[in-house]
C-alpha cells in the first residue's frame, strides 16, 4: 500500500473515468456534458503519464501533450457550435434536441 | 417406322396445343377442325404401324430421352409398338377421330368449344403415352394424364356444381387407387431393379410367390380404380355429367379400358399368380352382374349406358383373370366400337330432346331420327351378342372361356348377365325410339342431328358389325406376345347347345323387353314402391354409404386438422414474426433522438466489449477454472 | 512515503472534485469543481516527474479551457440552477460502476507483457522540459505542426461561429459612425 505502483495510478484513472461516464450519462445540459467529457480526457492523461513514468518511455507524455492540445481545440469549436445553437433555439437542454428521432 | 410412331404419338399433342391457343376466345371452327385433322393423321400412322406389325415386321422400340438416371435407377421416356400396343393404338385413334368430328357438331352452340377440343386432344395424347410406353413409369404418366383430362372434361361445364362434384369424385377415387398402383410399381422396382416391362417380367419368375401376389394385387387395385370395378365404381355413373362425346371417348372406349390394358400388359406377372387371377375374374363377374342389375331399372339414358360399360368391363376382367388375355383385348376392341356408337347416338337423342334424359319422357323418336335409331339398334344388337355382329365373337368367347376353364359359377353369372344386358339395352331402345309419343306433350319437337355427325358415326357402326371377322387375323398377330390359348369345347354337342342356348336366351330377353316397352308405357307407381326396385334404383345405396362412412369422417378429420394447422403451424409462424416485430418495436426506443440515451447505450456497448476482451484474453484460465469447479465438463 | 501521502491526498481530492462536477445542480459549483480538479491532476503530473506536462495542464486546461467554459456559462445564462430530469440513478451508476470494475480487473490482472520495446527512453540526467523539447521537436515534429494548424483552424472556426456582425470592422470606421446603444445587458454595435 505504501509503495505506489503503476496499478495504483491505473486504478485511480479508472475511477475518474467511471465518474466521467456517470457525468456523460446523467447530464442533460449540454454544457455540463462538456465538463464530463473533460473529466474523461483528464483521467486518460493520468494513465498515460503514469505508464510513461513506470516504463521509462517518453511516448506516454507526448501522447498526453497532444491530448491536451486536442481537448483545447475541441472546446473551442464545441462552444462555438453551442453558441450558434443557442442563438437559434434558445435552449441547450438535451431533452429538446430530438430531431434525430427514429 | 419410328417416324410413324412419333407422328401417332405427338399429333394429338400438337392439336391440343393449337386449340389451347384459342381457349378463351369465342368459338372458332378451326379449333375443332385442326385437332380432328391431326388426330386423323395419328390414325393413319397407327394404321401404317398396324400393317407393319401384322405383316410380320419387327416390334419398334424407341427411347426418346432419359427421364431419370440417378444411382441405380434408370427410367427413360421409351415407347414400344408391339402387337398389344398397336391394337390399343388403333382403338384409341379410331374412336378419338370419330368423336372429334362428332363433337364439332355436338358442341356447336357451346361457349367452351375451343377449350373442349384442347382437353379432348390432350386426353388422347395421354392415352397414347399410356399404351405406347415401354415402362411402368411412362404408363403412370399416361395414367395420371388421362385422369387429369377426365377431370377437366367431366367438369367441363364447371358452372354446374354437380358437374364439378362428379369430376372431383372421379379424380379423387382414381387417385386413391393410384396410390395402390404406385405401391405396386415400387414393389416391382424393389424386387426386379427396373421398371422396363421386358426386363421386369423377365426377372419375375425368380421371385417368390408371396411377393408376386402382393405386387399383382396392388397393381390390380390401381386398375380397379381406373376401370371402375367395385368398390371404386361410383364415379363412372356420375361421370355422365360431362358432355356426351366425353362419355363416348373416355368412359366407353379408352380411359376405363386402361385398367384392362394394364392387366393384359402385365400378363407374365398374372400368369405366375393364378389365385389372384381367379380373384380378378370373380370380381369381374360380380361387377358384371351388379352393374347390369342397376341398369335394369334406371331412368337416366346415359346412366344405363354407363352401367352397361361397367358390366362389360367386368367381362373383360373375367377374361383377363382367367388367363385369356387375347380374348379380353379383343372384347375391349369390339366393345369400344359399339359402346362409343351407343353413346354418340345417345348424344343425338339428348340434343333432340333438349337435354332430357329420362326415357319415360321419350318415345317414338324413331319417326324423326331414323339414322340414329338404326345405328343405336345395331350397336345394341352387337352389345347383346347376336351372331354375326362383333359382340358375339367377343362376349360369347368369354362365356366359353369360363366354361372351358371349369369355372361354372362364373359362367352362370355371365350368362345371366348376358340376358340382363340384352334386356336393358333393348328396354332403352324400345322406350326411346318405339312406343307411344310421350314427348310432344312436353313441348319437345325432336330433329335429327347434323348429317356429318351421322356420317362420322357410320364407321363405328360398320366396325360394330364386321369386327368379328377380324378375329383370325387378330389372333395370329397378338398371340406373338400374349399366351396363345385356344378355347375349345371338346364335345361338339355341348358347344352347339351352349351357343344356340345363349342366343335363344338373349333373343327371348330382347323380345320380352320389346313386349313390355315398345308400346304404351305408363309409369308403374306400384312397382316403384317395391323395396327391391328401390334398392336397384338407388345403386344399392352405395353412394350414401360412402358419403356417411368415408366422406363425412374425412371431412371432420380435415376440419380438425385445419384447426391444428391454424393453431399450431400458423401460430408458430406468426409467433416468429411477432417476436421479430416485437424486438424491433422494443429496440426502436433506442432511437429516440435523445443524446443522453445514446450515450448510455454507448457505455453499454463499451461494457460489452470490455467483458468480451477480458473473457477472450483469459479464455484458458476461465476454462481451467470451469473444468475444476464442474468436473463433468470437458474432459 | 511522501509520495504515498501526496498520491492519496490528491487522489481523494480529485475524486471528490470530479464527483461534485457530475452531480451538483448548481452550474457554478460544477465549473469551480472542475477547475479545482484540473489543478489537482497537474499535481499528479508533477509527482510522476512530468513537469512540462503538469505546467501545460495548469496553463492550458485550468487557464484557457476553464476560462472558455466560464465565458460560455455567462453567455448561456446558466448561473441559475439547472433543471434536469433525473434519469434512473441505478442504471447510470450501475453501468459506469461495472465499466470501471471491468477496466480495473483488466488492469489489475497479472498480465505482464515481456519484451516491451521502449520507444523513447527517458534519460534521467536531463531535466524534463529539456527532454520533452528534444523529443517533441525532432521525433514528433510533424504531429506538432499538424496540431498547430488544427489549433489555428479551431480558432478561426470559433471566431466565425460565435462572432456577430463581422462584415463591419470597428477599427476602420469613424468615431461618429459608431453608435453605441445600451440595451438591457447587451451592447450592440450597428
Amino acid at each position: 500500500m505504501m509503495e505506489i505502483g503503476l496499478t495504483h495510478y491505473l486504478v485511480l484513472s479508472t475511477l475518474l473515468f467511471g465518474i466521467g461516464l456517470v457525468g456523460v450519462m446523467r447530464r442533460t445540459n449540454l454544457l455540463m456534458l462538456f465538463f464530463a467529457t473533460e473529466i474523461l480526457l483528464n483521467s486518460v492523461n493520468i494513465a498515460f503519464a503514469a505508464i510513461s513514468h513506470y516504463y521509462n518511455d517518453f511516448a506516454g507524455q507526448m501522447f498526453a501533450f497532444f491530448v491536451i492540445a486536442i481537448a483545447a481545440s475541441e472546446v473551442a469549436v464545441g462552444l462555438g457550435l453551442l453558441i450558434v445553437w443557442y442563438k437559434r433555439t434558445g435552449n441547450i437542454d438535451l431533452m429538446t434536441m430530438t430531431s434525430m428521432k427514429g | 417406322m419410328e417416324m410413324y410412331l412419333y407422328i401417332a404419338l405427338f399429333s394429338p399433342l400438337v392439336g391440343s396445343m393449337f386449340a389451347a391457343l384459342f381457349g378463351a376466345n369465342k368459338k372458332t371452327l378451326w379449333a375443332g377442325l385442326i385437332p380432328s385433322a391431326l388426330l386423323f393423321t395419328s390414325f393413319v400412322s397407327s394404321t401404317i404401324l398396324l400393317v407393319h406389325i401384322m405383316s410380320g415386321g419387327d416390334v419398334i422400340h424407341v427411347e426418346l430421352m432419359t427421364w431419370m438416371a440417378t444411382g441405380n435407377l434408370y427410367i427413360p421416356f421409351g415407347f414400344v409398338v408391339d402387337q398389344v400396343s398397336v391394337t390399343m393404338m388403333m382403338v384409341v385413334t379410331t374412336v378419338s377421330t370419330i368423336v372429334h368430328i362428332y363433337s364439332i357438331g355436338y358442341m356447336d352452340h357451346d361457349k367452351g368449344f375451343n377449350r373442349f377440343f384442347s382437353y379432348l386432344s390432350a386426353f388422347v395424347f395421354s392415352m397414347m403415352i399410356l399404351v405406347m410406353s415401354d415402362n411402368f413409369a411412362g404408363l403412370f404418366i399416361g395414367w395420371e394424364g388421362v385422369g387429369l383430362c377426365s377431370w377437366l372434361l367431366i367438369g367441363f361445364w364447371y358452372h354446374k356444381e354437380v358437374a364439378t362434384w362428379s369430376a372431383n369424385e372421379a379424380f379423387i377415387m382414381n387417385r386413391v387407387a393410384d396410390l395402390a398402383m404406385l405401391i405396386g410399381m415400387f414393389l416391382v422396382y424393389w424386387n426386379t431393379g427396373t421398371l422396363q416391362y421386358d426386363e421386369a417380367f423377365a426377372a419375375m419368375p425368380a421371385l417368390d410367390n408371396h411377393t408376386l401376389t402382393i405386387m399383382g394385387i396392388f397393381l390390380f387395385i390401381g386398375a380397379m380404380g381406373k376401370s371402375a370395378q367395385f368398390p371404386f365404381h361410383t364415379w363412372l355413373a356420375d361421370a355422365m355429367e360431362g358432355p356426351t362425346p366425353v362419355s363416348a371417348l373416355i368412359h366407353a372406349a379408352t380411359m376405363v379400358t386402361a385398367g384392362v390394358y394394364l392387366v393384359v400388359r402385365a400378363n407374365p406377372l398374372y400368369d405366375l399368380i393364378p389365385d389372384v387371377g381367379l380373384f380378378i375374374a370373380s370380381l369381374g363377374a360380380f361387377v358384371a352382374m351388379y352393374a347390369a342389375s342397376m341398369a335394369l331399372v334406371n331412368r337416366d339414358m346415359k346412366r344405363i349406358i354407363a352401367y352397361s360399360t361397367l358390366s362389360q368391363l367386368g367381362y373383360m376382367f373375367v377374361a383377363a383373370g382367367l388367363g385369356a388375355y387375347w380374348v379380353a383385348l379383343f372384347h375391349l376392341m369390339a366393345h369400344a366400337f359399339f359402346k362409343a356408337l351407343l353413346f354418340l347416338g345417345a348424344g343425338n337423342v339428348m340434343h333432340a330432346m333438349h337435354d332430357e334424359l329420362d326415357p319415360f319422357k321419350m318415345g317414338n323418336l324413331g319417326k324423326a331420327m331414323k339414322g340414329t335409331m338404326i345405328m343405336m339398334t345395331l350397336a345394341s344388337v352387337a352389345l347383346a351378342g347376336i351372331y354375326p355382329l362383333a359382340g358375339f365373337f367377343s362376349k360369347d368367347l368369354i362365356l366359353e372361356v369360363g366354361f372351358v376353364e371349369h369355372h361354372y359359377i362364373i359362367y352362370t353369372v355371365l350368362l345371366l348377365t348376358a340376358g340382363m344386358t340384352a334386356f336393358y339395352s333393348f328396354r332403352l331402345i324400345a322406350m326411346v325410339f318405339h312406343g307411344n309419343d310421350r314427348h310432344s306433350e312436353l313441348g319437345i319437337h325432336p330433329h335429327e342431328a347434323y348429317k356429318f355427325m351421322l356420317v362420322a358415326m357410320a364407321p363405328l357402326a360398320i366396325l360394330a358389325v364386321i369386327a368379328g371377322s377380324f378375329k383370325a387375323y387378330y389372333y395370329e398377330m397378338v398371340t406373338q406376345v400374349l399366351p396363345a390359348t385356344e378355347y375349345h369345347i371338346h364335345s361338339a354337342t355341348t358347344f352347339w347347345i351352349m351357343t344356340i342356348g345363349t342366343q335363344l336366351f338373349v333373343l327371348l330377353s330382347i323380345a320380352y323387353a320389346y313386349k313390355k316397352y315398345a308400346r304404351v308405357v305408363k309409369e308403374d307407381a306400384a312397382m316403384a314402391q317395391k323395396p327391391f326396385y328401390k334398392v336397384l334404383l338407388n345403386q344399392y345405396y352405395i353412394p350414401e354409404f360412402y358419403e356417411t362412412f368415408l366422406t363425412q369422417p374425412y371431412r371432420e378429420l380435415s376440419k380438425m386438422m385445419w384447426q391444428i394447422d391454424m393453431k399450431i403451424v400458423d401460430a408458430t409462424v406468426d409467433g416468429i414474426a411477432g417476436i421479430i416485430y416485437g424486438t424491433g418495436k422494443a429496440t426502436h426506443k433506442m432511437q429516440d433522438g435523445n443524446l443522453s440515451t445514446m450515450l448510455k447505450w454507448m457505455v453499454v456497448g463499451l461494457l460489452v466489449m470490455l467483458i468480451l476482451a477480458a473473457v477472450y484474453a483469459n479464455a484458458g484460465i476461465i476454462w481451467n477454472m470451469a473444468t475444476t469447479l464442474v468436473p463433468g465438463l470437458g474432459a | 512515503m511522501f509520495e504515498a501521502i501526496a498520491f492519496y491526498t490528491f487522489a481523494v481530492l480529485t475524486t471528490v472534485m470530479f464527483y461534485i462536477t457530475v452531480t451538483t445542480k448548481q452550474a457554478l459549483y460544477a465549473l469551480t469543481a472542475l477547475a479545482a480538479g484540473m489543478i489537482f491532476i497537474s499535481a499528479f503530473f508533477f509527482i510522476l516527474g512530468a513537469d512540462f506536462l503538469g505546467a501545460i495542464q495548469i496553463i492550458v486546461y485550468t487557464g484557457a479551457v476553464m476560462a472558455l467554459y466560464a465565458f460560455g456559462m455567462m453567455f448561456f445564462d446558466t448561473t441559475r440552477e439547472l433543471k434536469e430530469k433525473n434519469s434512473s440513478n441505478f442504471i447510470v451508476f450501475g453501468l459506469s460502476g461495472l465499466a470501471a470494475l471491468m477496466i480495473v480487473l483488466i488492469f489489475a490482472a497479472p498480465i505482464v507483457s515481456t519484451n516491451m520495446a521502449i520507444a523513447y527512453p527517458i534519460d534521467p540526467t536531463i531535466g524534463n522540459s529539456q527532454a520533452v523539447g528534444m523529443v517533441l521537436f525532432t521525433k514528433y515534429l510533424v504531429p506538432f505542426e499538424v496540431a498547430a494548424i488544427m489549433l489555428l483552424v479551431a480558432m478561426i472556426a470559433g471566431i466565425v461561429l460565435a462572432g456577430k456582425k463581422m462584415d463591419q470592422s470597428l477599427t476602420l470606421m469613424q468615431d461618429d459612425d459608431i453608435v453605441i446603444h445600451e440595451e438591457a445587458n447587451k451592447k450592440v454595435v450597428i
